[in-house]
């Protein structure tokens, strides 16, 4: 298990992590999610040792991370632009961490070309990196990182350097095998999809603090705070005065109130809001309909399944069901 | 614009052509093409001064070169991971811009100051100092390329400073520090007038000794000299070429 407590840096004024503890169980997917420059790299260089906070320890199965330099640590990263060696083939490039381990050379061949075939690289083994095509090239990295059998694994971004369609393989292609080498993956990410389609657990991280850790449905479904709702999925958000004053929470209420877009039924029927349609959008599956409220800043958004049953300048209504309005704390 | 360029190149390359041509010719005289042969090739085998002159030339070129290839690639990573002066950058490369009669006089005024007693070594180091500039230059270039997360992926991977230094950041480098090297030993094979300056009055390099030629006349044997000399550059510059496009198709 991976214990982070009270750990907070600084580099100068700004504060990247400000008292962030995480728990992180042995064989888990987790994701770190986050905006850039919300801390949530900082965090991770500091699990693999390249950077050291001012305060607060980082312990792996309780024993203490910090005091040990990168090279010795029983952790691995996947970087970003995955940093492949260019003069070593792929072969050497997976190679490499287990050499400087000091394997007998029969032991590393056998276990790169079994890590080649767990990623399905076999054929490209004896090319270099310039060679191949950016999904293979992640392969690699994959590879060249599991291979050590880490008890730990850090993923920065791993999929935000691929086009649409291979990103999807590979998603499923890392779950499959987080399965399969039961090695704890920690995964890096700004994309609040790729989190919610990879990860067990999500920590959502802002301005160097930790908002809400909680499982993919339970974090879109009870979003802990305004930032989480709104980051996590769109949302519907209105103020508790505007809530308030439109009648749609009892006096008093403090608390914002969340609608998440699916949830919004938009017809001429009965409808706790009237407004009028400013846009429609169609998206093939579903269609976007945007409609402007009297008294709310923002339009309300609705997602509908099939083409757009309304168009713009209609008088139309807007409701919910009760149970799908969250209230979050302000 | 064709004929422009026809126009340019025959003007770069026009006396180039002359002098090559000439080296072929059979007459005493270097300005009158009478036949064709290769006498003067022979003559250069044979000439005693032009052979010490060529051997001194490349003990100083090889030797600075060495050096400036081990000094000006520690100096390109230093600068390029412990400051941000660009100070100190700029007066890492200036001995390349500086002009050589500055660098001469003050290399001159150096030695004497210390009492020296010139010869080989003054010009060594001497051209060891404009070398290690350009090593650094091209280098610094190359480092440029490198991905900074290939060293920080050798740490991950369990690798040491050292081994991290000598397996990662060399390779990634080598390139680089072959091009630079170039640079700095053709530049060192012709250099004159540091060397004239630096050099001790029994050694001189082979610039200086075309030079005390050319004082008693041009003769046909200078221009097969040249003609020598200036294949081996154009064979060096067109392997830096080659090196650079290397360099090219292994940056990412």
């Amino acid at each position: 298990m991976l214990s982070i407590t009270g750990v907070s840096r600084s580099f100068g004024e700004v504060r990247a992590l400000d008292d962030v503890s995480l728990e992180i169980a042995s064989g888990e997917f987790f994701a770190l999610l986050g905006p850039s420059g919300c801390g949530k790299t900082t965090l991770l260089r500091i699990i693999a040792g390249f950077e050291a906070p001012d305060s607060g320890t980082v312990t792996l199965d309780g024993s203490d991370l910090l005091g040990v330099p990168p090279n010795k640590r029983p952790i691995n990263l996947m970087f970003q632009s995955y940093a492949l060696f260019p003069h070593l083939s792929v072969e050497k490039n997976i190679g490499y961490g287990l050499a400087r381990e000091g394997l007998p050379k029969a032991e590393i061949r056998r276990r790169v070309s079994e890590v080649l075939d767990t990623v399905g690289l076999g054929a490209v083994a004896n090319r270099r990196p310039h060679q191949l095509s950016g999904g293979q090239r992640q392969r690699v990295a994959l590879a060249r990182a599991i291979v050590k059998r880490p008890r730990l694994l850090l993923l920065d971004e791993p999929l935000s350097a691929l086009d649409r369609q291979v990103r999807a393989e590979m998603q499923i292609e890392l779950k499959r095998l987080q399965h399969e080498v039961g090695i704890t993956f920690v995964v890096v990410t700004h994309d609040q999809e790729e989190a919610m389609s990879l990860a067990d657990r999500i920590a959502v991280l802002e301005a160097g603090t930790v908002r809400q850790v909680a499982p993919p449905v339970e974090l879109y479904a009870r979003p802990a705070d305004r930032f989480v709702a709104g980051f996590v999925g769109s949302n519907n958000i209105l103020p508790a005065e505007t809530a308030v004053r439109l009648g749609l929470v009892p006096a008093g209420t403090t608390s914002l109130l969340t609608v998440r877009p699916e949830n919004v039924r938009v017809g001429d029927g009965a409808g706790t809001l009237t407004g009028t349609v400013l846009d429609t959008v169609f998206h093939g599956g579903s269609s976007r309909i945007a409609v402007g409220v009297d008294g709310l800043a923002e339009p309300i958004l609705a997602t509908r399944p099939g083409a757009p049953t309304v168009s713009v300048g209609d008088e139309v209504r807007v409701s919910w069901a009760p149970e799908d309005a969250v209230l979050v704390p302000a | 614009m064709k004929a422009a360029l026809g126009v340019v190149l025959a003007f770069l390359y026009a006396p180039i052509v002359v002098l090559v041509v000439m080296s072929f010719n059979a007459s005493d005289s270097p300005y009158s093409l009478d036949g064709v042969s290769g006498r003067w090739y022979g003559e250069l085998l044979h000439d005693e001064q032009i052979r010490q002159g060529l051997i001194n030339t490349l003990i100083v070129a090889a030797g600075s070169t060495a050096l400036a290839a081990v000094l000006g690639t520690l100096l390109a990573v230093g600068l390029a991971r412990y400051t941000r002066s660009r100070m100190l950058d700029a007066l890492a490369l200036a001995p390349a811009v500086l002009p050589d009669i500055v660098l001469a006089i003050g290399l001159l005024a150096f030695w004497s100051l210390l009492q020296a007693t010139l010869g080989l070594h003054s010009v060594l180091l001497a051209h060891l100092l404009f070398g290690t500039a350009f090593v650094t230059a091209v280098v610094r270039a190359r480092l440029h390329q490198v991905d900074g997360a290939l060293e920080e992926a050798s740490r991950d991977l369990g690798a040491g400073a050292v081994t991290t230094f000598l397996r990662i950041t060399l390779p990634s480098l080598g390139p680089g520090i072959a091009a630079g090297s170039l640079l700095a030993f053709t530049l060192s094979i012709d250099e004159f007038v540091i060397a004239f300056f630096t050099a001790g009055p029994s050694q001189p390099t082979l610039p200086i000794v075309i030079y005390s030629m050319m004082r008693f006349g041009v003769t046909p044997e200078i221009n097969a000299l040249a003609t020598v000399l200036l294949a081996v550059s154009f064979t060096v510059v067109l392997a830096a070429q080659r090196l650079s496009r290397l360099t090219d198709s292994l940056g990412r």
